[in-house]
């Protein structure tokens, strides 16, 4: 019984330490560059086997989540933002520059008048949780039209009015995600106003991604070639922060 | 006494067994701590935390999750690397056990192994740690067979397309996915489940592994020679 148990032990063992050991191999550059190649990989992956616009699934108003859940940022809650939402964001701006020929800066009632596409669509938090909700807002691609995209622009990125413990957040997406039908700058959820919570005036939609790609409190849409002299340099806000993948499209 | 040996497990099996336990070990640990992120779970297409959860956890302690201290971004790393491993490890052996013949020698199940005599008797001869049967000791009995078809046709195939059916970029390109499994909290569930089943097939083959001589098992998986009990 004691040789039983001792390999039982050498058995159970040898599993417990792969789970120890997974730690240590962690803190080696080789396994990291490994690790973080299967964000590459599953980038590559769904690239080839996803039409470029193929959509995400589209829901029946019955199927909306009762209550839409928020998470991040809850309210920026700088002076400059309470300013804007006690005016009603009535003189909120979105300035589009970087890589363009036209740089704009359009104010709200310029981007609710402009065509909307409405989509009720999932929200699927990197954590797990998933809400159905209802969007409307323009395309982001033509806002990008407006403006002239540059050949050289290979991401937008999306400068928000929060920061978390001081730092600005923000995001960015490629021009495959960009020009997306889905991809829209969301004024409205569930046919109201966007609320404080969910990202007032303006959040970024990007349907077949996670939900910290969402950027919310939009103010600045940059086009540049490379998002490396950006922030971190990382592409975003908890991709510089904790290390999440840039392509969230699992 | 004299000991016969016999070659037991195709180079592809004992290839496939091994990579294949790695990933598994690495999967639970890292889906335990990409759980704990949000440790409810729902039926249905939505679900967050106003939604009727059908099960919650506190968090999985350190010693069952990879890493050991709260860190998603890390998990997610190494459950995304590891998925990829088990997804195409399993079709790679699939693939070659149909090609050398493994599944159709060693996990075809005959009709007369499933007539409830032969059933009782062989968990009769489970329970009294008597797992080969003298005319044919290389033979899987049918709890094996029937286990190892369970896992390998059913368990990991389903813990792969509900890992599928969570990734929004491929609902976009499979949507038919999703509506198969009723939704994404509900593939995440069956995930679990899946998962769930694997863990429990992972401890009672570890089990059996020790009780049937887990020198003997364990070199039979490494180098294919199998010493005939006795």
């Amino acid at each position: 019984m004691s040789r039983l148990l001792s390999r039982r032990s050498a058995l159970v063992v040898g599993a417990g330490g792969l789970v120890a050991a997974c730690d240590r191999v962690a803190q080696l550059p080789a396994a990291q560059t490994l690790l973080g190649g299967a964000e590459d990989a599953h980038r590559t992956l769904q690239r080839t086997i996803t039409a470029r616009d193929a959509l995400a699934v589209e829901y029946r108003p019955e199927q909306r989540s009762p209550i839409f859940r928020a998470n991040g940022t809850n309210n920026p809650n700088t002076a400059d933002y309470n300013a804007h939402a006690a005016n009603r964001f009535a003189d909120w701006r979105v300035v589009v520059d970087g890589l363009v020929a036209r740089p704009l800066s359009l104010r709200l009632d310029q981007i609710r008048s402009m065509p909307s596409r409405q989509q009720i669509t999932r929200h699927d938090c990197v954590e797990g949780w998933s809400a159905i909700g209802k969007w409307t807002g323009p395309r982001l691609s033509r806002l990008l039209e407006l403006a002239g995209l540059l050949a050289e622009a290979r991401y937008l990125v999306f400068h928000c009015a929060d920061a978390i413990g001081g730092r600005p957040y923000y995001e960015s997406i490629d021009l495959i995600d960009a020009f997306h039908p889905q991809t829209i700058l969301a004024w409205a959820l569930n046919d109201r106003l966007l609320g404080v919570p969910n990202g007032a005036p303006l959040r970024l939609r990007v349907e077949r991604q996670l939900g910290y790609k969402h950027a919310k409190y939009v103010q600045r849409i940059e086009a540049v070639a490379s998002l490396g002299g950006i922030a971190g340099g990382k592409g975003g806000f908890w991709e510089d922060v904790a290390g999440y993948d840039w392509y969230a499209g699992i | 006494m004299t000991t016969r040996s016999i070659h037991r497990h195709a180079l592809a099996t004992r290839l496939w067994h091994w990579v294949n336990a790695v990933a598994v070990i690495i999967l639970i640990g890292s889906g335990l701590m990409i759980l704990n992120a949000h440790p409810r779970l729902y039926w249905g297409r939505y679900g967050a935390n106003f939604d009727h959860a059908w099960l919650t956890f506190d968090r999985f302690p350190g010693w069952v999750t990879i890493p050991q201290t709260y860190n998603l971004a890390l998990a997610r790393n190494w459950h995304l690397s590891f998925a990829l491993v088990l997804g195409f490890g399993l079709l790679a052996y699939m693939i070659a056990s149909l090609l050398n013949r493994h599944f159709q020698r060693d996990l075809r199940i005959r009709k007369d192994e499933l007539s409830r005599r032969h059933v009782v008797a062989d968990i009769r001869a489970h329970l009294a740690f008597r797992f080969h049967d003298p005319e044919a000791p290389g033979d899987y009995n049918v709890l094996q067979k029937l286990s190892y078809v369970l896992v390998i046709f059913g368990l990991l195939p389903l813990v792969i397309a509900t890992g599928i059916a969570m990734s929004p970029g491929l609902n976009a390109a499979f949507p038919w996915v999703l509506e198969i499994l009723g939704g994404r909290q509900s593939a995440r569930s069956i995930h679990f489940l899946a998962a769930s089943g694997i863990t429990l097939f992972v401890i009672v083959h570890l089990v059996l592994v020790i009780l049937a001589g887990a020198l003997n098992e364990v070199r039979s998986m490494i180098t294919g020679r199998w010493r005939v009990p006795e």
